[in-house]
């Protein structure tokens, strides 16, 4: 009990501290550009369980985080359930619901679709985001195409960041425990080779649902934190672009590595802040030429990511063994 | 009753320009069973080449049949010199690697292309010079019949027929049906694969290059994103008339410009790019071989 505790627990008091400093150590731009970081981590740890340990290509994460952050902008403005002193525990629940209903909508989406292969389920996935996304454009009690503005945030820093790393200790280690359970061996199997895994009495087809839908429903959650953190969300937040951004860091990290797609998403989330300078001197916006162009080089040169399915603490070790 | 006929005229002049784009899709897939992410903004460039070659030859002060061919020529050479580029440098040092991998790939040449188009040409909407005169050849009660669509079509009918007679009745055709059924067998026959590939490639922009003058023509708003959606649902047409299947390539194109522009009329535009989506999923849940496909079975 105290070893499954402990590590989560460790976690999450370094976080904590490091939330403590950075509260005084940086400015609000920073700050904001940070708080994104975590998001990002949230949605390329999610999707790394579907692309990267299951082996299946979705498209569609935006979709859920949609789903998510609709969810919580909704919630938060109407329903009042527990008393203001209390307002982070509602937050907490909000966010819980964005994930769940994220989660419904991935199983409805995964159910039907997961038996499709490779391109295809890309492909569908690609689709169903979009169907979200119009849906959302013509709901208008969410606001339609004007967007959901006034969603509450924390005021603070410090809370926010208190708040996304909880998230983030739990996405983290739901996602290791599951990976070093039975179900993650069945999760790989169908990534390694579907055939035989279906040959040796693994349901692939369940195998795949059920990744989707743990991975819908911290996309959600995702999705529901990046609300509370922006306070304005309007569907075009959630286009296909979204759910590209979240594949290219997962791809960058390595498919199949946990902390490798933590440490592509704080890269990616800060590497377009630093181009900022560069498209001052050019004048056009080279963000995104320089993002594809990372991707296709990725591919050919390194193609199974930064990390491989290595850990950064496997890099690590294999580094001090050979420097020994 | 003659607006129902008009919008099927709309819808079939829709349906032809899908078909060019999604035949290249499916030649594509055909050969190397991936998805060419990238051919919808091959199809952009070309329309960026036509629009800055009749600017520099000054054809918008006089269209006419001349200009339109002048402008298709154009569109093709410039488009199949993409699709070369982008299959040398891009797929082809994943020619055996993992679909996923080669997946990704293609997403990022199309990012790449999408976004460097904005740099080059500049992110704002571009109109596209008159290739030739819009007028109604002849009506009967309300229905138009405008020269537009006629071009649209005739100039669909003649690319698809010109491929078609070079799939089945020429020797490079052949070669890129023995490559399509298998590719290391034909190879120990004498052909090689690796240029019969780039030949697909070529074809296959020209063709988008085709599709990208008629659209111009047509819809006279070009900006560097405008492949991204017609991109997808010509893919969704191929898909539905079975991908790898030129016939269906065709047939899927028509329903899907004629379902678009059934449920514009009809329901509602905003839910126009929903539709597409729509109809590949009920496609891919209940006939995921398409219309005219084959279902294959996978071999250990």
């Amino acid at each position: 009990m105290i070893r499954t505790v402990k590590s989560p627990l460790l976690a999450f008091i370094t976080l904590c501290f490091l939330g403590f400093i950075l509260d005084f150590g940086l400015n609000a731009y920073f700050q904001l550009i940070l708080l994104f970081a975590l998001v990002n981590c949230l949605l390329s740890m999610s999707l790394n369980l579907v692309n990267g340990y299951t082996g299946q290509f979705s498209l569609g994460h935006a979709g859920f985080m949609a789903i998510g952050a609709y969810f919580s902008a909704y919630a938060n403005t109407h329903w009042d359930i527990i008393p203001p002193s209390f307002q982070a525990i509602e937050y907490f629940i909000y966010s819980l619901g964005g994930g769940l209903l994220a989660a419904v909508a991935g199983f409805l989406v995964g159910l039907p679709s997961l038996r499709l292969k490779g391109d295809y389920l890309a492909i569908v996935t690609l689709g169903f985001g979009e169907i979200i996304r119009v849906a959302l454009l013509n709901m208008d009690f969410l606001g339609g195409p004007r967007g959901y503005s006034g969603i509450p945030g924390f005021g603070s820093f410090l809370f926010s960041f208190i708040f996304a790393s909880v998230w983030l200790v739990i996405c983290f280690f739901t996602i290791w425990r599951v990976m070093h359970s039975t179900y993650g061996r069945g999760f790989l199997s169908v990534r390694e080779d579907e055939i035989a895994a279906e040959a040796m009495g693994i349901n692939t087809t369940r195998m795949k649902v059920r990744s989707f839908v743990l991975s819908s429903f911290f996309a959600g959650v995702a999705g529901s934190l990046f609300a509370h953190f922006t306070n304005f969300i309007n569907p075009s937040s959630f286009t296909f672009l979204l759910s590209v951004n979240a594949v290219i860091m997962v791809v960058l990290g390595g498919m199949g590595s946990m902390t490798g797609s933590i440490v592509a998403a704080v890269f990616l989330t800060i590497l377009p802040e630093a181009l900022r300078p560069l498209q001052e001197i050019t004048g056009v916006d080279l963000r995104m030429v320089i993002y594809s162009l990372l991707l296709i080089l990725v591919m050919i040169l390194r193609p199974k990511g930064l990390f491989g399915d290595n850990e950064i603490t496997d890099v690590w070790r294999k580094y001090v063994r050979r420097s020994a | 009753m003659q607006d129902f006929i008009q919008h099927i005229i709309n819808g079939i002049s829709l349906g032809s320009i899908y078909a060019l784009i999604a035949l290249g899709y499916t030649m594509v897939y055909g050969i190397l069973k991936m998805i060419n992410f990238a051919h919808s903004d091959v199809y952009m460039v070309g329309a960026f080449a036509a629009y800055y070659f009749a600017r520099w030859m000054g054809i918008e002060n006089n269209p006419g049949i001349s200009s339109l061919i002048t402008l298709l020529l154009v569109s093709m050479v410039c488009c199949s010199l993409l699709g070369l580029v982008i299959e040398r440098l891009a797929y082809r040092p994943l020619r055996n690697a993992p679909k996923l991998n080669i997946l990704i790939t293609a997403i990022g040449v199309s990012l790449f292309l999408e976004y460097s188009g904005q740099v080059v040409f500049g992110a704002d909407p571009k109109v596209f010079p008159s290739v030739i005169n819009d007028f109604v050849l002849f009506n009967i009660g309300n229905v138009e019949l405008k020269s537009f669509d006629v071009t649209v079509l005739v100039v669909s009918i003649i690319a698809m027929v010109a491929l078609q007679f070079l799939i089945f009745k020429t020797k490079i055709g052949r070669a890129m049906r023995a490559v399509s059924s298998n590719a290391s067998v034909a190879s120990l026959m004498g052909v090689n694969p690796d240029r019969i590939i780039a030949f697909t490639f070529v074809v296959g922009s020209a063709l988008a290059g085709v599709g990208s003058v008629l659209v111009g023509m047509k819809y006279p708003k070009i900006d560097p994103l405008m492949g991204m959606m017609i991109g997808m649902k010509a893919f969704v047409a191929a898909v539905l008339g079975g991908i790898g299947n030129l016939g269906g390539a065709v047939l899927g194109a028509l329903i899907m410009g004629l379902s678009e522009e059934m449920v514009v009329a009809y329901l509602s535009s905003t839910y126009r790019d929903a539709l597409a989506f729509g109809i590949l999923i009920v496609i891919l849940i209940f006939k995921p071989a398409g219309l005219l496909g084959k279902y294959s079975v996978e071999k250990v």
